[in-house]
């Protein structure tokens, strides 16, 4: 054997050895038991398999952008009033669509050049412009509207992580779903039945301590009617906390609530399940230094004002001020023990910057992931015992050949996954498959065309040399039109579509190496064992 | 072994034939996009509601629709699934009844409507999740474990152990509760205590699917989005790589491929699922190394002999890579018949796709793709140019074999 060919040798098993660890590790026994359970260490099954729960959701990012325009108009009304300048009304005209859009009304001409100064110093991320009779349109710049967007899918991000954490499910994915416009992807592993998560991961545990101008009202008719009609437009309707769960009689409860708030979930420093003054479950917090201070200001301007506690868009409880206070506050509501106990979580870890919506949500159960697996590698030792031996009996020794490259091809495709850590799902089953089908398409190629070289007369070894190359670039154009479409796949696919794209991809990767550098090292090793003008086995 | 051996085939002359034959499958499957059974989406692109259920006993659909008109779900839909044996029943509602507003209503509408015989006062054990049983063991403590340390592992872990014996060895429907059933995961003692607050209902859930509108929507973008990108790709390569009626004539093929595979959807009333799209890209790109196969070949063959005309060398092209074409689609078949046969219901209809797609995909790369090319150059020739020479570029691959082959 010459010096090249056992070079080449030492690299295939090399890489051999390299990628059967990438898909073994090494198990603590080489009982069956112990090497499954290595495997499945490594190559993680995709929910499909495994059983678990897969949500999408969306942030609802306007709900940021109010929470954000909406302080921005309470700092303007009062810097306006602090440089007396006058104006007729400050609205919000679209805040469904445009909730950055605020509209000044009847500003005068000769304070103009005032007003411009105080948004451009107060209002640093918004612009005004002028338009007819006196109005200006001041908006938030394109660029700070979308990176509050932005920060708004970070920051739910980081908050349903903390709150899935604190459930203890393991693995989970929550990620940025980019196919969709502010969509979170949650993938949690095990977990079949997703009522208590999506509950706890949805309460957006919107902390906000308002100040209440009126209220309770019976409904939105009575308290309209109770203002001729025509709400301030610095307040908005809630409702107050349904009790009829825990109190037959009560009815429904409309208060008056100011849209700026004095506190809010960010200025929390921590929150605790506690006792209110009767002996009732509630949420003790306590604020951090900035939102005491903000806080004791508030409050101390509002002694004998009413003071809401509102939670998601629901007014939980409405005191009166009996003096300024710094940085503790209660939340009571008729809440049980178990309700305490998640509300102070979902609060200490952080509140949701918006409301989320649920866009998307299936669920596998364990009986069907086991089934799949089942069925999944049934299907694929069938499917390759086949092609395996086919290939025995079409091309004998040279079928070997391609055997032992189709094996190697498994092992480097399955290594990649394990290095990768990528998912094996039930398509990923079916791509690895298809691998087998599509990747001796190579050693075919090539065999067909060493078979039709000796038949014009070549000699064993120029048929072998001129089939390789030959096929060779058949073989990259094929690979490439292919890993074409599974990458296309992979970019727009997601779950156990992605995870096909995945296996496909790594398959006819590794396939590239195996069907021509492997399969070309056999025939030379065998060609130099074999006599001149001795024959092939193809 | 071998099977074709110096084969001699005029595809050419069997044009007319061929395209008699892709024109009456095509049509017929336009035809029923069209006016029949249109394009049969799956709930992933259209949206609603779907859950499937396992029943211990043959379903009846019929009264399972009655109990769940009478929750008040009218257009529900509910079918037997997959193997008669293996007793499965699929739920559907469309997406009037799957809003994002309460993504999950009907889903939970069908699971009381299910649940509507149910014992008073106890639990189902076979939708029940491991932590409830395990919690409720806890408490209940069968074992007498008191309040030690190793009382939480231990329960848990039997917990665990039970609803995996009824997931995995039972496929998530349990007979009943008692000794003989859960012998091997439980004391009875733990099973006597099981009996007091849980019962077994005859059905478990598999798998549910609920896709707002939204999420619909976008996936449907995405999947023709995809399939566009994945077309144009193969049209770039293929004209870089030879000359641009190549890849015209591989992005027709291909195109013609697709709309058979899903005209045969449409024929047979399958849903198109995510993964039929899936296996309907990897079809593109199989279908183009088949007709990559043969283009490779015609170029090397228009090299050796330049004084042929295209038709002989096309002809002589296909009936020289016959033996590959043949071979690889047949074992790559043998892999999808396994998978078609052999890889549950989960994966029928992406199966199902490849099998269609690699008949159709192998018999275009020689009927559909190789005649466009002959066809393209009578028509430059019938309008007096001259004919194509398709020279190969020089250079443009990746490795061109240094020596000329003399044939």
């Amino acid at each position: 054997m010459n010096k090249n060919l056992s070079w080449k040798l030492v690299v295939i098993f090399g890489l051999l050895i390299f990628f059967l660890f990438g898909v073994l590790g090494i198990p603590k026994d080489w009982s069956g038991r112990g090497v499954l359970a290595s495997i499945t260490d490594r190559i993680h099954l995709g929910l499909d398999l495994r059983g678990g729960t897969h949500l999408i959701l969306q942030v609802q990012v306007n709900d940021a952008v109010n929470v954000d325009s909406d302080n921005a108009i309470a700092r303007l009304k009062e810097d306006l009033r602090t440089h007396k300048i006058s104006y007729a009304e400050i609205t919000k005209p679209d805040p469904v669509n445009h909730p950055e859009m605020i509209v000044v009304k009847g500003v005068p001409p000769d304070q103009t050049s005032d007003f411009k100064n105080i948004i451009a110093d107060r209002l640093p991320d918004y612009g005004a412009s002028s338009g007819a009779e006196n109005s200006w349109t001041v908006s938030m710049k394109g660029q700070n509207l979308a990176d509050l967007k932005n920060r708004a899918v970070a920051q739910a991000i980081e908050t349903i992580r903390n709150r899935i954490d604190q459930l203890g499910v393991s693995e989970p994915v929550i990620q940025e779903h980019g196919l969709g416009q502010y969509q979170i992807l949650v993938q949690l592993p095990g977990v079949d039945d997703p009522a208590r998560v999506k509950e706890i991961m949805q309460s957006t545990a919107m902390l906000e301590i308002k100040q209440s101008l009126g209220g309770p009202y019976s409904s939105e008719q009575s308290a309209l009617q109770e203002h001729g009609g025509v709400l301030p437009p610095d307040a908005v309707l809630m409702q107050g906390k349904s009790i009829g769960s825990r109190n037959s009689e009560g009815g429904e409860q409309w208060y008056l609530i100011s849209r700026a708030s004095a506190v809010t979930g960010r200025d929390l420093r921590t929150a605790e399940p506690s006792n209110d003054e009767n002996g009732q479950p509630a949420v003790r917090f306590i604020l951090t230094s900035e939102g005491g201070r903000k806080f004791f200001s508030f409050t101390s301007a509002h002694v004998g004002d009413y003071l809401a506690v509102v939670l998601d868009n629901k007014v939980q409880e409405v005191a009166v001020i009996k003096e300024a206070i710094h940085d503790t506050g209660v939340i009571n509501g008729r809440f049980t023990a178990q309700e305490t106990q998640d509300l102070s979580m979902t609060l200490r870890s952080g509140a949701l910057p918006a409301g989320i919506k649920y866009l998307e949500e299936r669920t596998v159960g364990p009986s069907l992931g086991a089934d799949s697996i089942r069925s999944g590698v049934r299907a694929a030792m069938v499917g390759m015992l086949a092609v395996l031996i086919f290939m025995l009996i079409y091309y004998r020794w040279a079928g070997v050949n391609a055997d032992i490259a189709l094996i190697l091809n498994l092992v480097i495709l399955l290594g990649f996954m394990g290095y990768f850590g990528a998912v094996l799902t039930l398509p990923g089953i079916a791509g690895v498959i298809l691998t087998v089908g599509m990747g001796v398409d190579s050693n075919v190629l090539i065999f067909e065309r060493i078979r039709e070289e000796l038949r014009n007369g070549k000699t064993p070894p120029s048929a072998v040399e001129q089939g390789f190359s030959h096929a060779w670039i058949t073989i990259v154009d094929t690979h490439v039109t292919t890993i074409v479409s599974a990458a296309i796949l992979f970019i727009f696919g997601t779950g156990p579509v992605k995870g096909f794209a995945t296996t496909l991809v790594f398959g006819l990767a590794a396939n590239l190496f195996t069907a021509v550098f492997v399969s070309r090292v056999i025939f030379d090793w065998v060609l130099s064992r074999k006599q001149r003008g001795e024959a092939l086995s193809i | 072994m071998e099977f074709f051996r110096d084969t001699n085939i005029d595809f050419l002359g069997k044009k007319w034939y061929f395209l008699v034959f892709s024109l009456v499958f095509s049509v017929a499957g336009v035809l029923s996009m069209a006016f029949w059974h249109g394009i049969p989406l799956g709930v992933d692109f259209r949206g609603g509601t779907l859950v499937y259920v396992k029943y211990a006993h043959t379903p009846d659909p019929s009264a399972i629709h009655s109990e769940i008109e009478r929750a008040g779900l009218k257009n529900a839909r509910v079918q037997r699934y997959g193997q008669a044996s293996n007793n499965e029943v699929l739920i559907a509602l469309d997406i009037q009844e799957t809003s994002e507003q309460a993504l999950d209503k009907g889903k939970i509408q069908i699971l009381q409507a299910l649940e509507s015989h149910a014992t008073p006062g106890k639990e189902d054990l076979n939708n029940s999740s491991s932590l409830t049983v395990a919690n409720y063991l806890l408490e209940k403590d069968p074992l007498h474990l008191g309040s030690g340390a190793d009382a939480n592992p231990r329960y848990t872990a039997i917990g665990q152990a039970i609803v995996d014996y009824r997931d995995k060895t039972k496929s998530g429907v349990l007979g009943s509760i008692s000794n003989d059933e859960l012998k091997s995961v439980a004391d009875p003692a733990v099973v006597a205590a099981l009996q007091d607050n849980f019962y077994v209902s005859d059905f478990g859930i598999r798998n549910v699917e609920i896709v707002g509108p939204q999420v619909g929507q976008q996936l449907r973008k995405q999947a023709i989005l995809a399939t566009l990108y994945s077309l144009g790709g193969m049209l770039i390569y293929l004209g870089f790589r030879f000359e641009w009626i190549y890849g015209v004539a591989a992005v027709l093929t291909v195109f013609h491929d697709t709309l058979i595979t899903v005209g045969a959807f449409s024929l047979l009333n399958w849903e198109i699922s995510l993964t039929v799209i899936a296996a309907i890209l990897t079809l593109i790109g199989y279908s183009n190394n088949d007709t990559i196969v043969v283009f490779d070949r015609i170029r090397e063959n228009i090299k050796l002999l330049r004084r042929e005309r295209l038709a002989d060398i096309v002809n002589k092209s296909i009936n020289q890579t016959l033996s590959r074409t043949i071979l690889t689609a047949g074992l790559t078949f043998l892999t999808v018949l396994a998978l078609f046969l052999f890889g549950g219901e989960v994966l029928h209809g992406f199966s199902f796709a490849l099998v269609i797609g690699i008949l159709i995909g192998t018999y275009s790369s020689i009927a559909i793709a190789a005649p466009i090319l002959v066809a393209y150059q009578d028509w430059r020739g019938g309008r007096g140019k001259k004919p194509m020479a398709m020279p190969l570029r020089s250079g443009s691959g990746p490795a061109q074999p240094k020596e000329k082959v003399k044939v």
